[in-house]
C-alpha cells in the first residue's frame, strides 16, 4: 500500500513547485548573500572583490556596535515585557474574567492585526510635543508635569518604541498563552486547591510549572520576531534622533540602499543571521534543559 | 467613551460592538472583585482610547487639530479629510498596488504551500523530515539577507518597474510559515483516507485535491488570513522593491503620506491612517475566532 504513498512522481508534483520557488528566493539568495559579503560595489557599478575588508570593517564600525546593542537591548526588554504582559492577560481571562473574557480577548488582540505603520504614526502623534501637544503630554500637563519631548533623545525614544511594541503584541501572547492554561486541567488544579493552595500560590506553584512549555515558545516566537525589528522603527522613529534607535536590520537597510554598498550590507544581514541563529539555539537549548526539570 | 464599555455583557460579540449600548438585561458571572474591574477598563482605556483619538483627529481641520486641545471633539466634522486622503493622497492607488501584490501572491502560496504540506506529511519517503526541516530554516533567517540578490536579479531581469518583484518575494517568504502549518495540519488527516481512495481508482493526485483540500479547507482560511495580515502589514520588502512612486503598496504609501502633503496636512494623514487599521479591523472582527484559533493551533501545537 506504500506505493500509492510512495509515489516520486506525485511527490515530486507536489513537493517540486514549493521546493523551487522556496530555493529561488529563499536559499539561493542566502548563499549568494554570502558572497557578496566579499565584495564591494552594488548592482549599477558592478562588484568588485575585496577579501574580508567587510568584516574587519564590522568589528571597528561604531554604527555596529550601537545597532547590536539596540537590537539586543530590544529583544530582551520586548520579549520579557510582551510575554509577561501576555501572560497577566490570559491568567486574567482564565481565572477572573472566565466565560466573560471572549469581549476583552478580542478586543486586546485588535492592535496586533493592525498595519505597523499605522500604528507607528499614531503613536509619534499620541506622544508628540511640537507642533501639537500629543494626548500623553496633554495628560502630563494635566497633573502638572511638564512636556517631554519623547523623540528628543534617544533614551526616551527608545522608551516609547518598546511601550508601542508592547502595547502591539500583547493581546497575542495573551491568546497564545491562553491556549496554554486552558488546557490545565481542571482536576490538578480542584486538588491543589483543596489541598489550600489558593492565589498566587496557585499560580506560583501549580499553574506556572504547568504552562512552561507555552512560554517557552512564546519566549522563542517573540525572540525570533523582535531581533528582525524593522517596522516599527521604520515608522514611529526611523532611527533617529541620530542614529539612537537604528537597530541591525535598519542599519542594513540603509548602508545598502542610502549608500548603495551591497557588499557591507551583506556582511552586516549575516551578523544579523547569525546572531539570529545563535540566540535561537541558546534559548532553544536552555528549554529544553528546563522542560526535563518540570 | 472607551470607559463606557459595558465588560460584563454576553461574549455576543457580533451584535455588540464597542459602542452599543448593550442593556443590563444579561449578565452572566460578573467578576466579583473590585480590583479585576478596574484592570478590565484600565485595559480597555488603554486598548481603545488610541483609535478613539486617531478616529476623532481624522475628522478635524487642521487650524482645529493645531489650536485646540487634543482631547476635544471636532469643532466642525470633516469628512472631506477622507476623500481627500483616497484622491489626492494617492491613497486609492496604493490599496490597489496592495491588492495587485498581495492576492497573487497568497494563491500561489496557498496552492504550493499546500502541497508541499501534503507531499511532506501524507506522503512516505525517505528525507521528507529534513526537506520539512529546510523549509522551517528559512523562518529564522532574516529576510535582510535575501534583499540585495533578489535585487540585483529583480534588475537585471527588468522586472523592476512593475509588482512582480512583490510577488514573487512574498511567495517565497511566506511558504516557510505556510509549509509548516498546512503539514502540520495534515497531521491529523489519517493516511488510510487516501489509500482508500486509491483503491477505489483515484489517483493520488486526484485524491489530494478532491480529499484533501476539503478536508484542510478551515486550516486554509487560517492560514491565508495570518499570512494576508503578514503581507499587508509588510514594510521591508515593499520598500526595498518599489522604487517607483505609482507601485507604492499602502504601507509605503502611508509612510510617505506625510511628504506629498508637507507636515501641515493632519486631518487627511489620520483618515488615511484611519481607512488602514479600520478596513483591516473589519476583516479581523469577521474572522476573528478563525484568526485566533489558527494562530494559536499553529504556533504552539507545532
Amino acid at each position: 500500500m506504500h506505493r500509492v504513498l510512495g509515489d516520486r512522481r506525485a511527490i515530486a508534483i507536489l513537493l517540486g513547485p514549493a521546493l523551487l520557488v522556496y530555493s529561488l528566493i529563499m536559499l539561493v539568495p542566502i548563499v549568494w548573500s554570502l558572497g557578496y559579503s566579499f565584495t564591494k560595489g552594488n548592482t549599477i557599478d558592478g562588484f568588485t572583490g575585496n577579501g574580508v575588508a567587510n568584516f574587519s570593517r564590522l568589528f571597528d564600525d561604531p554604527a555596529v556596535h550601537d545597532a547590536l546593542w539596540f537590537t539586543l537591548k530590544y529583544a530582551a526588554i520586548v520579549t520579557v515585557g510582551q510575554v509577561i504582559a501576555g501572560y497577566l492577560l490570559a491568567l486574567l481571562y482564565v481565572f477572573f474574567l472566565k466565560k466573560s473574557s471572549a469581549l476583552i480577548r478580542t478586543l486586546a488582540f485588535f492592535p496586533v492585526v493592525l498595519p505597523t505603520v499605522a500604528v507607528g504614526l499614531l503613536f509619534q502623534k499620541f506622544f508628540q510635543v511640537a507642533p501639537q501637544t500629543g494626548p500623553v503630554n496633554s495628560l502630563l500637563n494635566a497633573v502638572g508635569i511638564e512636556s517631554i519631548d519623547f523623540f528628543g533623545s534617544a533614551g526616551s525614544a527608545f522608551w516609547v518604541l518598546i511601550v508601542m511594541d508592547i502595547w502591539r503584541s500583547m493581546g497575542f501572547y495573551a491568546v497564545l498563552l491562553f491556549a496554554g492554561l486552558v488546557d490545565i486541567p481542571d482536576e490538578v488544579l480542584e486538588s491543589a486547591r483543596l489541598d489550600g493552595a489558593s492565589g498566587l500560590r496557585l499560580i506560583r506553584h501549580i499553574v506556572l510549572p504547568l504552562s512552561l512549555p507555552v512560554l517557552m515558545s512564546s519566549l522563542i516566537f517573540s525572540i525570533n520576531g523582535t531581533l528582525k525589528v524593522f517596522d516599527s522603527v521604520v515608522a514611529l522613529t526611523n532611527g533617529g534622533p541620530g542614529n539612537g534607535t537604528t537597530p541591525l536590520t535598519l542599519y542594513m537597510f540603509q548602508t545598502s540602499f542610502t549608500y548603495s554598498d551591497y557588499g557591507y550590507g551583506s556582511t552586516i544581514a549575516l551578523l544579523l543571521t547569525v546572531v539570529c541563529l545563535l540566540v535561537s539555539l541558546v534559548v532553544y537549548r536552555v528549554s529544553q534543559r528546563d522542560l526535563t526539570e518540570g | 467613551m472607551a470607559v463606557d464599555i459595558p465588560v460584563k455583557t454576553s461574549a455576543n460579540r457580533w451584535s455588540r460592538g464597542p459602542s452599543g449600548n448593550a442593556g443590563p438585561s444579561r449578565r452572566p458571572r460578573a467578576p466579583r472583585r473590585l480590583w479585576v474591574k478596574i484592570v478590565v477598563t484600565l485595559l480597555l482605556v488603554v486598548e481603545i482610547y488610541p483609535l478613539i483619538w486617531m478616529f476623532l483627529t481624522s475628522l478635524k481641520s487642521n487650524d482645529d487639530y493645531l489650536n485646540n486641545s487634543t482631547w476635544s471633539l471636532p469643532t466642525t466634522w470633516e469628512w472631506g479629510n477622507y476623500s481627500e486622503a483616497w484622491t489626492t493622497g494617492h491613497l486609492g492607488l496604493y490599496v490597489q498596488n496592495s491588492l495587485l501584490a498581495v492576492l497573487p501572491a497568497l494563491a500561489l502560496m496557498l496552492l504550493l504551500g499546500t502541497a508541499a504540506g501534503f507531499a511532506l506529511q501524507i506522503m512516505v519517503w525517505k528525507g521528507r523530515s529534513l526537506t520539512l526541516l529546510v523549509f522551517l530554516a528559512g523562518m529564522m533567517v532574516p529576510p535582510q539577507m535575501i534583499l540585495l540578490p533578489l535585487f540585483t536579479v529583480y534588475f537585471q531581469a527588468g522586472l523592476s518597474g512593475t509588482l512582480w518583484p512583490l510577488v514573487l518575494t512574498y511567495t517565497g517568504t511566506g511558504l516557510p510559515l505556510t509549509v509548516f502549518m498546512m503539514a502540520t495540519y495534515y497531521r491529523t488527516v489519517p493516511r488510510e483516507l487516501f489509500e482508500a481512495a486509491t483503491i477505489d481508482g483515484a489517483g493520488i493526485l486526484r485524491a489530494f485535491w478532491t480529499i484533501s483540500v476539503p478536508l484542510v479547507r478551515n486550516a486554509l482560511l487560517t492560514v491565508g488570513l495570518v499570512q494576508f495580515f503578514f503581507i499587508w502589514n509588510d514594510l521591508l520588502i515593499a520598500l526595498t522593491f518599489t522604487n517607483n512612486q505609482d507601485l507604492r503598496t499602502i504601507q509605503v504609501g502611508l509612510l510617505n503620506f506625510t511628504g506629498d502633503f508637507g507636515a501641515t496636512q493632519y486631518g487627511p494623514l489620520f483618515a488615511a491612517i484611519c481607512i488602514n487599521v479600520f478596513g483591516t479591523l473589519l476583516i479581523y472582527l469577521f474572522l476573528n475566532q478563525k484568526v485566533m484559533k489558527g494562530l494559536t493551533a499553529g504556533a504552539v501545537k507545532g
